[in-house]
C-alpha cells in the first residue's frame, strides 16, 4: 500500500505525459491512395503523365506562379494567385506581363523563393543551353507555354514575361509551369536524378520516401505558405496499381483508402459495401474527330450531323454504369464558354436518316469511312464496347464504320501528324477517336479550331479552316477582358457545334472510389485535383 | 567433361550475340513514337525533333546499335527516357523482385508437379491418375490472368487472408523475410506456379509411367528390390529430361509475368516491362530484355551443363 501511494505522484506525473505523447503518435493521418499510372509520375518539378498527373507529384510537392483553384467542387474552377500575388500585361506593350511574387515563401530545403528562382526554372525548361536545363522537364511542359518569348529579372520579387504575340489567354498556360528549388539542385551537385528521391518545391506536401513504380510517401508541410490551403491529412501514400480490377479489390481488401477510376462492373460491389462513390463535371471529351479534308467523307456537314444525331448517348452511360454524361458538344452545358448552339445535339434517328438521305445515303447504300481507334488506355473510358456501339448505331442511319485499331501510344502518332499524313489519309483514314481533356480555352477549343495549328503545327486533326474562328481567337488573344474572352469563347464553341466538327459522344467523369475512413474529399471539376483536401476519420 | 562444357559455353556467345541484336532490333519493328514516353501527346513537331536529337534517336537504327552494344558490354545499359533514371538500377531492383516471386513459384510448381506426376506415373490408370492429370491440364489451360483475379477476390476480397497487391506493407525496398511480408507472396507465387506444376506433372507422369514399363525396372523387382529402391532408379533416369523441363519453366518465371505481376501490382520485371512497352521506353525495354534473355542463356546453360552430371551418357554425346 505504502508503495503504491510512494508511487502515485510518478504516476500523476507520467499518464499525462503518457497521454501526449500517445495523442501525438496517433495524429498522424494516413491516405493511402491507389493511382492507375503504372509509376510514380517525375517527382523534379515537371511531372510526366500527363494532366492527371499534376495532382500527385505536381501540385503537391510544387507551385505555379499562377495556380487553378482546384479546392472546389460545386462550380468550374478559375485561376488564382499562386506563388505570384499579382500579375498584370504592360499597358504600353501588352506583349509584357509582369508578376508579383508573395514575399516570405519558403522551398522545403528552406531557401526563399525569389525572382531569380523563377527566372532560373523557365531557363530549365526552356534554355537548352543552361547548367540546369533538363530535357525531361522541358518536354514536359515546354508546348503547355508555347507563347513565352524571353522573360527577365524586374526586382528582387518582380519577374518580367514576354509573350510572342500579344496573348491575353497567357496565364491559363501558368498553372503548367512549377518552381522548383535552385538551392537543393546546387546542394544536391546539379543532379536532377538525386533531386528526383529528394525534391524540393514550395508546395503544400515534401516527399518523404519514393520507391520507384512502388509508393511515394507525401508528408503535411506544416510551414506552407498559403494557410488557406493547408493539407488535411498528414501523409498520402500514393500506390500505383494500373490495372483498374486489382485497385478495386485493393480497395476492397483494406490496403488502400482512396482509388481513381473504379472499373464500372465493381461499382454494385462498392456501393453495397459502404464504399463511397465521388464524380464530378470533368473536362474531358470521348468524340470522333473528323477529317475535313477533300476526299474526307465527313466533308458533308449533313453527314456529320447526322452522326451527332444517330447515337443513344444516355445508353452509352448505362453500359459505363453512370460513370460519363452525354456530351452535347466539347464542352458540358455548364462550362462558361458552352454558349448556345442551334444544332441541339441529341438521340433522334429519324432526323439523321432524312440527313443521310439528303446526303444521298441510307443503310442500303452506306457511306463507307475508316476510324482509327484505340484498344484502351486513359482517357479511353471502355473503348471498344463503345466503339462497336457506335458502329451499330451509325450502320443504323447509313454510315458503314471500319475500325483501325491500334495502342494508344501508336494513335498519339496518328493525332500529332494529322488527317492530312500518309499513314492516316494514305490508308483511308478519316475520322480519330481520342479522349481529349478540355480543361482551359487552349485545351477545350482553339487548339482544335485555328487553321494555324493544322496538324503537324498542332493539334487540329481534321485541318478545320474557317477565318471567321481564326479572327475570333486574335481577338480573344488581345482581350484582356475575361467576359469579352469567355463570350467570344462561347462563340466558338457554338461554331463549333453547328459545324459538327467532331462526333461528341460522352464526358468522363473522373470517378474515385473510397473508404468510409475517408472524411472528405472535394472534386474539382478539371483534371488537377488538390489532394490537401482529403481528410481522414 | 570440361571439353563439352568449353563446347557449350562457346554456343551460348553467338546465341548472347544474336539476343542483343533480337532485344535491341524487336522495339524497332513495334509500331509507335518512344517520344510518347517523355513528350506530351499534342508536343509540337519541333519539340520532338529536337528530343529525337537529344537522345541520339535521329541517328540510323545500326549506329544506335553499336553504341548501345558497346556500352552494354562495359555494364552500362543508358538511361531510361521516361524516369531518367538508369536501365541498370532499374532492371536489376526489378530482377531481385521477380527472382523471389519465381524461385517461390518455381519450388512450389515443381515440387507439387513432380509428386504429383510421380503418383500418378505410379498408379496409371487408377483414379489418382486421372485426377493429377485433370489437375495438370487446368494448370496448364487457365489463362494466369483470371485465375489471379479470382484468387483475389476469394482469399483478398471475400476471406481478407492474403493482400490483394503490392510487395510488403512497406514496398519491397522494406522486405524482411516474416509472415507480414511473406503473405504478399501467396496469391502471386500460387498463380505463377500452375503452369509449371501442370508441365511437370504431365511430363513426369508419362516418364514416371513408361519407365516402369522399361526390362530394368522389370529386372530390379525381379532380383527383389523394394519399392523405394525401385523408385531411386526411376527418379535418377527420369531426373535429366525432368530438368531440362523444369529449367525451362523456370526460365519463363524469372522472365517475369507481364499479366501476374500487373494483376498484383508486383515490381518485378514483367511489371518493368509492361510499363517499357506502354511507354516506348526503348533504353529501358531494350535493357529489360537483353537481361531477361541471358537469364535464359545462362539458365539453359547451367541445365546443359548439370545433365552430364547426372547422366554421364549424356556427356559422351
Amino acid at each position: 500500500m505504502k508503495s503504491v501511494r510512494k508511487q502515485l505522484p510518478r504516476w500523476l506525473v507520467a499518464l499525462p505525459i503518457a497521454m501526449l505523447i500517445s495523442a501525438g503518435v496517433q495524429a498522424e493521418t494516413v491516405a493511402r491512395y491507389g493511382i492507375s499510372m503504372a509509376d510514380i509520375p517525375l517527382t523534379t518539378g515537371q511531372p510526366d503523365r500527363g494532366a492527371g498527373a499534376y495532382q500527385f507529384t505536381g501540385h503537391t510537392l510544387y507551385d505555379p506562379l499562377v495556380a487553378w483553384e482546384a479546392n472546389i467542387g460545386t462550380r468550374p474552377g478559375k485561376l488564382v494567385p499562386g506563388l505570384a500575388s499579382a500579375w498584370k500585361v504592360d499597358p504600353k506593350d501588352n506583349k509584357k506581363w509582369l508578376f508579383t511574387l508573395r514575399k516570405g515563401v519558403k522551398f522545403h530545403d528552406g531557401s526563399e523563393l525569389k525572382a531569380d528562382a523563377v527566372v532560373w526554372n523557365l531557363d530549365k525548361v526552356l534554355a537548352d543551353k543552361s547548367p540546369q536545363f533538363d530535357a525531361k522537364q522541358s518536354a514536359q511542359v515546354r508546348s503547355r507555354i508555347p507563347s513565352i518569348a524571353s522573360y527577365r529579372v524586374v526586382d528582387e520579387y518582380t519577374v518580367e514575361i514576354t509573350t510572342k504575340d500579344v496573348d491575353a489567354l497567357f496565364p491559363y498556360q501558368l498553372p503548367w509551369f512549377l518552381i522548383s528549388s535552385p538551392a537543393q539542385w546546387e546542394k544536391l551537385g546539379r543532379d536532377w536524378s538525386k533531386l528526383a528521391s529528394q525534391p524540393s518545391g514550395t508546395g503544400p506536401f515534401k516527399l518523404d520516401k519514393l520507391v520507384p513504380r512502388e509508393r511515394a510517401e507525401l508528408v503535411k508541410n506544416v510551414a506552407y505558405w498559403d494557410k488557406t490551403r493547408m493539407a488535411k491529412t498528414d501523409r498520402i501514400i500514393l500506390m500505383p496499381i494500373p490495372d483498374a480490377m486489382t485497385r478495386a479489390n485493393a480497395l476492397l481488401n483494406g490496403q488502400v483508402d482512396i482509388i481513381e477510376t473504379p472499373p464500372p462492373d465493381v461499382l454494385p460491389q462498392l456501393k453495397s459495401s459502404g464504399f463511397k462513390l465521388v464524380q464530378n463535371v470533368t473536362p474531358h471529351v470521348w468524340p470522333y474527330h473528323f477529317s475535313t479534308l477533300p476526299g474526307s467523307p465527313w466533308t458533308d456537314i449533313r453527314v456529320r450531323k447526322a452522326a451527332n444525331l444517330a447515337i443513344d448517348r444516355d445508353a452509352i452511360v448505362k453500359l459505363l454504369n453512370g460513370l460519363a454524361t452525354p456530351a452535347k458538344g466539347q464542352l458540358d452545358k455548364t462550362s462558361p464558354w458552352f454558349g448556345k448552339p442551334s444544332f441541339k445535339i441529341g438521340y433522334d434517328v429519324k432526323a439523321a436518316k432524312a440527313l443521310m438521305a439528303q446526303a444521298g445515303y441510307s443503310p442500303a447504300k452506306p457511306l463507307k469511312a475508316k476510324v482509327i481507334i484505340a484498344q484502351g488506355g486513359t482517357g479511353q473510358m471502355l473503348s471498344l464496347p463503345m466503339n462497336e456501339f457506335i458502329q451499330q448505331s451509325l450502320a443504323e442511319v447509313g454510315i458503314q464504320l471500319e475500325f483501325e485499331v491500334v495502342e494508344l501510344e501508336n494513335l498519339y502518332l496518328h493525332w500529332r501528324n494529322g488527317a492530312k499524313a500518309e499513314m492516316n489519309a494514305g490508308k483511308g483514314i478519316s475520322a480519330i477517336n481520342l479522349g481529349y481533356v478540355t480543361a482551359d480555352p487552349f485545351y477545350a477549343i482553339t487548339r482544335f479550331v485555328d487553321s494555324r495549328y493544322i496538324a503537324p503545327n498542332g493539334v487540329n486533326w481534321g485541318g478545320y479552316n474557317n477565318p471567321k474562328v481564326d479572327g475570333a481567337i486574335d481577338t480573344i488573344r488581345k482581350n484582356f477582358d475575361t467576359k469579352i474572352q469567355d463570350k467570344l469563347l462561347a462563340e466558338i464553341h457554338e461554331t463549333m457545334v453547328d459545324d459538327a466538327l467532331m462526333l461528341w459522344v460522352v464526358h468522363d467523369v473522373n470517378p474515385h472510389a473510397m473508404s468510409p475512413k475517408v472524411q472528405e474529399f472535394v472534386q474539382a471539376q478539371h483534371w488537377f485535383q488538390d489532394l490537401t483536401t482529403i481528410r481522414m476519420k | 567433361m570440361l571439353t563439352y562444357i568449353l563446347k557449350r559455353l562457346l554456343y551460348a556467345l553467338p546465341i548472347a550475340l544474336s539476343v542483343t541484336v533480337v532485344s535491341f532490333m524487336l522495339v524497332y519493328l513495334a509500331p509507335g513514337d518512344p517520344l510518347n514516353a517523355i513528350a506530351p501527346a499534342d508536343a509540337p513537331a519541333d519539340v520532338i525533333e529536337a528530343l529525337k536529337s537529344a537522345y541520339g534517336l535521329d541517328r540510323p537504327v545500326p549506329v544506335q546499335y553499336a553504341l548501345w552494344l558497346w556500352r552494354a558490354v562495359q555494364g552500362d545499359l543508358g538511361t531510361s527516357i521516361a524516369s531518367g533514371r538508369a536501365v541498370v538500377t532499374e532492371v536489376f531492383g526489378a530482377v531481385g523482385n521477380t527472382l523471389l516471386l519465381a524461385g517461390i513459384a518455381s519450388g512450389l510448381g515443381v515440387l507439387v508437379g513432380c509428386v504429383l506426376g510421380a503418383l500418378a506415373g505410379y498408379k496409371h490408370g487408377s483414379g489418382i491418375d486421372r485426377a493429377a492429370t485433370a489437375l495438370s491440364v487446368v494448370g496448364v489451360s487457365i489463362p494466369h490472368y483470371w485465375l489471379g483475379l479470382v484468387l483475389t477476390i476469394i482469399f483478398s476480397t471475400w476471406l481478407g487472408w492474403f493482400p490483394a497487391m503490392g510487395a510488403g506493407p512497406g514496398g519491397s525496398a522494406d522486405w524482411s523475410w516474416d509472415w507480414d511480408h511473406m503473405r504478399y507472396l501467396v496469391l502471386p507465387a500460387v498463380t505463377l506456379s500452375v503452369i509449371p506444376m501442370g508441365i511437370i506433372t504431365r511430363t513426369v507422369r508419362a516418364l514416371v509411367a513408361d519407365m516402369l514399363e522399361q526390362e530394368f525396372v522389370v529386372a530390379l523387382r525381379a532380383r527383389g528390390l523394394s519399392g523405394m529402391a525401385v523408385f531411386r532408379h526411376v527418379a535418377k533416369n527420369t531426373a535429366p529430361t525432368v530438368l531440362a523441363v523444369a529449367g525451362l519453366q523456370v526460365g519463363y518465371l524469372m522472365g517475369g509475368s507481364i499479366l501476374v505481376e500487373t494483376v498484383f501490382a508486383w515490381p518485378g520485371t514483367g511489371f518493368l516491362l509492361n510499363t517499357a512497352i506502354f511507354q516506348r521506353d526503348i533504353p529501358l525495354l531494350q535493357g529489360t530484355l537483353l537481361v531477361l534473355c541471358m537469364f535464359f542463356v545462362v539458365l539453359n546453360l547451367l541445365v546443359d551443363i548439370s545433365q552430364p552430371l547426372i547422366d554421364p551418357r549424356m556427356g559422351r554425346g
